[in-house]
């Protein structure tokens, strides 16, 4: 940990000028899904590089890990004949299948308005949704839904204050990734911010796979279903034989 | 021990898996049916995404019925002829069954579909076990002789007939390819072998020997659950076989220990207990589909249509 800072700071010494710029280190820049993967936690650090003296303005940092995007539809239910049926539908065009925030503090203090809707920061904004019909009018009702049902679920986190601050220079948070991952790039981003305003951005990735037999699974069901059906059947039939006949000598012996 | 399951994408606990497994290979081997009724649900339950738990559970009936089948083979208790006309129909309600899922899939109605068929066929088939056994009971304290079950005239009236040895029937093959129609249907939409509706059809429908009924369902059962395994696997690639492995290792454990306790009670108890099991998940789930939901909106993948 204090060998990757310093090697942080080292990187930091020797990039070009600019006002103040982030640098930033990663616990692990990819996640392997294998077999007993039961979630995981990514640790992120940084420094500010600057060249000039600390300014005063109230310096903020804010970090999203945005999962795949995918398009989805979400159903209402209503009261039908007695019973409680799916009626509305509203497709929301792209929601990220993950997304968390951690900011340094309060969320009006670290970002301003205008640039959270530069950047698509905070949840709400990293939703795209215009496919409401015209039967539906609140269609915001529907995506504050996938809001609160993923944020229960724990795959869409805003977590104010969980970023660390310590001198203006170093930062540091951690954020919990759930056992329910859906494989793709991981967008990674940070910002920078005096008053509200965002002065320095940087962007990486983490790569989430899923490997060794998930890996294998996962893609002959896709790519050869036909032989992954008739594989679980062998699987099965071979596993009910066996059973009958280890049973079966058990019994007599 | 957490394993993640390859289709699914949740990461669940490995012997809570087996244990599940278990429990309902206990029931099934007790009663023998194939369990899967209780076994969609409890897939629902600890969070298996419903078309997944669906497809799976047809491959994990594959397993469950295979083993028990074999027994019957061994007792000469399987009707050759008849499971054959029954598969016939089996295939062809199964297919219906997945095309009539992937439409209402795309519909948003499937869940609906699926808890809607659970609590008419399970309150249906619960109340009649329940109270034919509470009848069985009651005659059998009273020492009364029971009565001859009456002969479905109109079912030897069809044409078509056909003579089946094993079960000692000369009958049309028009009732009992329908029966393998309804129950692929089943199949297709519960997930389900359908053995508990098949058995009851089969004696007082078709008015087969009861010794006969059991193998002869296994038997077409696996063709029809292993056709709607593979309609899954390939039309929605949903079928999850880390998590089938799982549940029929603890199946075919828990099928061989229920059939020891099944031995040792008496058959009308045994129907009773499954009639009253049959009606709890019908009523667990017929109260979820009365009562408001805490959260009315749900998510899922848009078809690709």
């Amino acid at each position: 940990m204090i060998r990757r800072l310093a090697a942080v700071l080292l990187i930091l010494a020797c990039l070009p000028a600019a006002a103040e710029e982030v640098v930033l280190g990663l616990s692990q820049n990819s996640i392997s899904i294998d077999t007993t993967f039961s979630g995981s936690q990514i640790l992120l650090f940084g420094a500010i590089k600057r060249e000039e003296a600390i300014p005063l303005d109230q310096l903020g940092v804010v970090v999203a890990i945005a999962g795949p995007s995918q398009p989805l539809d979400v159903r209402r239910k209503e009261r039908r004949f007695g019973i409680w049926v799916n009626v509305d539908t509203v497709e929301v065009d792209s929601a990220p299948s993950f997304y968390a925030v951690a900011t340094s503090g309060p969320w009006s203090h670290v970002l301003s308005q205008v640039e959270d809707l530069r950047h698509k920061i905070s949840i709400p904004r990293a939703i795209r949704s215009v496919g409401a019909p015209s039967s539906v009018e609140d269609a915001q009702a529907f995506t504050d839904a996938v809001i609160r049902i993923r944020t229960r679920s724990g795959a869409y986190q805003m977590r104010e204050g969980a970023v660390e601050l310590s001198e203006q220079t170093l930062f540091r948070t951690s954020i919990d990734l759930p056992s329910n991952l859906t494989e793709g790039d991981y967008a990674t981003r940070i910002f920078l911010t005096r008053n509200g305003n965002v002065v320095s951005q940087y962007e990486t990735v983490i790569d989430v796979r899923k490997v060794g037999m998930e890996r294998w699974l996962f893609e002959l069901s896709r790519e050869q279903a036909v032989i992954y059906g008739l594989m679980s059947l062998a699987i099965a039939i071979f596993a009910g034989w066996g059973a009958s006949a280890m049973f079966g000598l058990l019994r007599r012996g | 021990m957490q394993i993640y399951l390859p289709i699914a994408e949740v990461s669940v606990n490995a012997f809570l898996l087996l244990g599940l497994g278990g429990l309902v290979g206990v029931l099934s081997g007790m009663f023998g049916v194939g369990g899967g009724f209780l076994m969609t649900p409890l897939l629902f339950f600890i969070g298996i995404p419903p078309p997944v738990a669906v497809a799976t559970g047809a491959n994990q009936i594959v397993a469950s019925s295979f083993s028990a089948v074999l027994a019957h083979f061994r007792r000469r208790a399987v009707d050759l002829r008849m499971g054959t006309v029954l598969l016939i129909g089996g295939l062809f309600g199964a297919g219906l069954g997945v095309m009539l899922f992937n439409y209402l899939k795309a519909l948003g109605q499937v869940d609906l579909l699926v808890t809607l068929f659970y609590v008419v066929f399970l309150g249906i088939i619960g109340a009649l076990m329940f109270f034919e056994s509470l009848r069985a009971i009651r005659r059998a304290r009273g020492g009364k002789v029971s009565t001859k079950r009456k002969k479905h005239t109109w079912i030897q009236k069809l044409p078509l007939k056909m003579r089946f040895r094993t079960s000692g029937l000369y009958i049309s093959v028009i009732p009992p390819a329908l029966v393998g129609v309804a129950v692929g249907v089943l199949a297709a939409i519960m997930g389900v072998g359908g053995g508990f509706i098949m058995v009851p059809a089969m004696i007082y429908l078709l008015g087969m020997p009861t010794k006969v009924v059991v193998g002869t369902s296994l038997f077409q059962i696996i063709f029809v659950a292993a056709f709607t395994t593979m309609l899954h696997a390939v039309s929605s690639h949903i079928v999850d076989v880390v998590l089938a492995v799982l549940l029929l290792v603890g199946g075919v454990i828990g099928a061989q220990f229920g059939s020891r306790i099944g031995n040792r009670m008496k058959a009308e108890q045994l129907r009773i207990l499954l009639a009253v099991l049959v009606l709890a998940v019908c009523l667990k789930l017929g109260l979820d589909l009365l009562i408001e939901p805490r959260e009315l909106y749900s998510i899922s993948a848009p078809e690709a249509s």
